[in-house]
């Protein structure tokens, strides 16, 4: 594994992510007979363990000349242009009035934020349907709010009151919604990658055991630390074995709290672990909304067709340290500094205002609008009432007694017929 | 009050310090009667708070026995998740303070294997939540090992960390695991209270040959309390199995364990302006349990209460209840009261957390309860 100095990173511009050199033979499976050869993005030098200790201040050419940008063949229209910039702005301003709010005593325990990788979200996210499953992280307001949740029930559910979208019950690091498909939500690191390979599990058996018409995908986001535990390793096995719709997102800020990825993994490049199962694994600049929205495109429609799942390593980010409590005072500035400059909300707004796809006005009514959402979002979470106590003993079970399902398919409890027990007390 | 230090647990120590300092003063200056801890008495001299007594405890048995190394993750350059383990990359380099990945289930079995091997690990889980996920290692390969190989290979690990409710940390952080471990024969379960028990405590576990897990707490991790000179002496060691009587009394027995003991101090306070005398036992280890000291401490008080923050059913108090209805039942003149977290997931929400983990509202309620019903009462018919 080479390591490149950052004046390469500023002269050689970041290539479009080149996967599906579309050798067919490795689609249709038959890499089980020849020695696999994961096709990914093949020479450029930008990968998440090519950046060393210290790192030099960027050129300001790289800022300047956009050059991130420069490689799309893809052509967006104005109205998505609009959208993914309203979703990272979205992103963006909720994250930062949950710090506001966090230092004013509003949201307490663990809050982790997001500001940095919104590409990853938006990238994503905004190319499914409603139906199609996402599964995250604890860091997980972004992805949710992408997903379609309403920033009122998101804010609502981090103030702990009754109508945030879990009841207060649930917390920042777990967000759930049945309505738009967010299955959370997890604290624990790994935890969501099962969860992610079941539903997709789901889809396939609902497509060849139930004969529904059945193509939902399932997104699975986690971070680079999450990729040295077992359980992601377990499940790429079982996902590429079973042919199952599911994306993993690997969101490499290069950070596990304060443990750095090249300090714990053995091979950093995520990206080609997917070959060791038979999956096509590919890295793609995080930081560059555009880039990851074309990954996305040919990894979720990969899986819709029944083709079987991808690794895509996102290249990213985090502004903030790991939760609002994190001193953050292991990495280097330097880095940051990097990695502030390749801002993804500062790099599409220039790129939609440099291929005049919207104006300057038109960018910034959206971001007012944004603005008024969130403070809309806060006010209803100061109003909304606190949890009564008699929710504390509720959503314990889904039977609400506990005694069951009689044979008439019914809970027992609901069947006047029935007494609790044998005896009285 | 409690939550608005604990919240800064995380933060670097320095505004932990600088937080739990300004507490300090404030309730110095209001003259309030609640204190945090046991009664100061003008004998002891130094304070010192939980955090730096298992630092102190790590690096004193560190330095004494080359063969013990830590583990876990950000116990290096973070300085410990919650600073626990401070300075002690500094003073004994990366082979002995090891980083690790993030995968519990990975390094808790690694610990294991040295320890089968000669060495004496100390594992550090971030908090004992994520010990459910390297389980199977702690029962089935460090508590088990001993019995199933007759003696052949005992293993001298310590796996240490946070256990129990935080503040506003939601289900998933927040379980309490002595009930689980303290019902596995083999595993040696410790919880300490105040900054004595963690040094002591800490430094025998380190150097027992048994697997020791030591439930930690969060919010008692910046709380301080005095210290003896005796209980900073490097050989300072505390044996496990004996629960220590931490205020006398005679009218009723509240048991607890860990952070509850500060409650249950705090509620016998309340009680005896009431002029109940209350006995607070801290139980120190709850396994092996010193039912012994419950026993003889209910056979004078004839009234006893259990405290503990993990949930109701076979939970700690339920063995506590046993043991006293075995051995001690005619002298017990009330039910035994079990006080324990609600039973269900901790919920998120700040009002519904008050409501899910015990109060000391609901100890002094509970002594009263046990203090004014009496064993025949409660089985007449009109009652």
């Amino acid at each position: 594994m080479e390591s490149f100095s950052v004046a390469n990173l500023a002269v050689v511009p970041q290539p479009a992510a080149t996967f599906f050199d579309r050798p067919c033979s490795f689609l249709t499976g038959s890499h089980l007979k020849a020695p696999f050869r994961s096709i990914t993005k093949s020479n450029s030098p930008i990968s998440s363990s090519a950046i060393p200790k210290p790192i030099r201040a960027v050129f300001s050419e790289v800022v300047a000349a956009g050059s991130n940008l420069g490689c799309q063949q893809e052509m967006i229209t104005r109205e998505e242009g609009l959208i993914i910039y309203e979703d990272m702005i979205l992103g963006r301003t909720f994250e930062d009035m949950c710090a506001q709010m966090y230092y004013r005593g509003k949201m307490f325990g663990f809050v982790h934020l997001y500001n940095g990788q919104e590409a990853v979200s938006t990238g994503f996210i905004k190319l499914l349907k409603q139906q199609d499953c996402v599964v995250s992280t604890y860091r997980d307001h972004v992805h949710a709010l992408s997903k379609g949740v309403t920033a009122r029930s998101v804010m609502a559910e981090l103030f702990g009151k009754a109508t945030g979208c879990c009841r207060g019950q649930g917390g920042s690091m777990h967000m759930f919604s049945k309505e738009f498909n967010m299955l959370g939500g997890f604290a624990f690191i790994g935890e969501g990658i099962p969860v992610a390979t079941g539903a997709a599990f789901t889809s396939k058996y609902k497509r060849e055991v139930l004969k529904e018409p059945c193509d939902d995908v399932t997104l699975a986001f986690f971070g680079d630390g999450t990729c040295n535990n077992g359980q992601f390793f377990e499940c790429l096995n079982m996902a590429v074995l079973w042919k199952l719709p599911i994306v993993f997102v690997v969101e490499n800020n290069l950070w596990a709290i304060g443990m750095s990825h090249l300090r714990s993994t053995s091979d950093p490049e995520i990206w080609k672990k997917g070959a060791a199962f038979g999956m096509p694994g590919v890295h793609v600049d995080g930081m560059d909304v555009l880039k990851v929205r074309e990954v996305a495109k040919e990894a979720i429609s990969r899986a819709r067709r029944g083709d079987g799942p991808t690794l895509v390593e996102c290249e990213t980010y985090r502004f903030r340290g790991h939760s609002l409590a994190d001193p953050d005072e292991l990495r280097n500035p330097d880095e940051k500094a990097h990695y502030a400059a390749r801002d993804p909300i500062v790099a599409f707004k220039k790129y939609l205002i440099e291929k005049n796809l919207a104006k300057e006005s038109d960018l910034k009514s959206i971001e007012k609008k944004i603005d008024e959402l969130i403070d809309d979002a806060v006010e209803f979470a100061e109003a909304s009432p606190v949890p009564p106590r008699s929710q504390l003993l509720e959503n314990v079970f889904a039977d609400p007694k506990g005694f069951g399902i009689g044979p008439d398919g019914k809970y027992r409890c609901e069947d006047p017929g029935f007494t609790q027990g044998t005896a009285q007390v | 009050m409690m939550r608005c230090v604990t919240r800064s647990n995380t933060i670097s120590s320095e505004s932990i310090v600088s937080v739990s300092m300004v507490l300090n003063q404030c309730l110095r200056r209001i003259g309030h009667v609640l204190s945090f801890g046991p009664r100061n008495y003008s004998t002891a001299s130094k304070q010192m708070n939980v955090r730096d007594a298992l630092n102190s405890a790590l690096d004193e048995e560190m330095s004494a026995d080359s063969r013990v190394f830590m583990m876990g993750e950000e116990v290096g350059e973070y300085q410990g998740a919650y600073k626990i383990t401070k300075g002690l990359l500094d003073k004994y380099g990366p082979d002995r303070v090891v980083d690790t990945p993030i995968t519990e289930a990975g390094f808790a079995g690694i610990g294991v294997g040295a320890a089968y091997y000669g060495l004496r690990p100390v594992v550090e889980f971030m908090t004992f939540n994520f010990s459910m996920q390297a389980i199977d290692h702690i029962i089935n390969s460090a508590a088990k090992m001993n019995y199933m190989s007759s003696g052949e290979i005992s293993v001298p690990i310590v796996f240490r960390g946070p256990n129990g409710a935080a503040a506003g940390v939601s289900s998933q952080h927040s379980q309490c695991y002595a009930a689980w471990f303290g019902s596995i024969p083999g595993l040696k379960v410790l919880t300490p209270y105040s900054s004595e028990d963690a040094r002591g405590l800490l430094k025998s576990a380190i150097r027992d040959p048994d697997p020791v897990v030591f439930l930690e707490n969060e919010l008692l991790y910046g709380e301080s309390f005095p210290i003896t000179e005796e209980a900073l002496d490097s050989s300072f060691c505390i044996p496990l199995g004996r629960a220590k009587i931490e205020r006398e009394g005679k009218d009723v027995t509240i048991v607890a364990y860990s952070k509850m003991v500060s409650y249950s101090l705090m509620a016998a306070e309340i009680l005896s302006k009431e002029g109940i005398s209350a006995e607070v036992i801290n139980l120190r280890s709850i396994r092996p349990l010193d039912r012994d000291a419950i026993n003889v401490s209910v056979r004078k008080t004839n009234r006893l209460v259990t405290v503990e923050e993990g949930f109701p059913q076979h939970g700690v108090g339920a063995e506590i209840c046993a043991s006293v209805v075995e051995e001690s039942f005619e002298y017990l003149d009330a039910p035994v009261e079990r006080i324990c977290g609600a039973d269900v997931p901790m919920p998120y929400a700040a009002n519904l957390e008050r409501l899910a983990v015990p109060q000391i509202d609901d100890i002094v309620r509970a002594s009263k309860r046990a203090c004014y019903r009496s064993t025949s009462g409660s089985m007449t018919v009109s009652g």
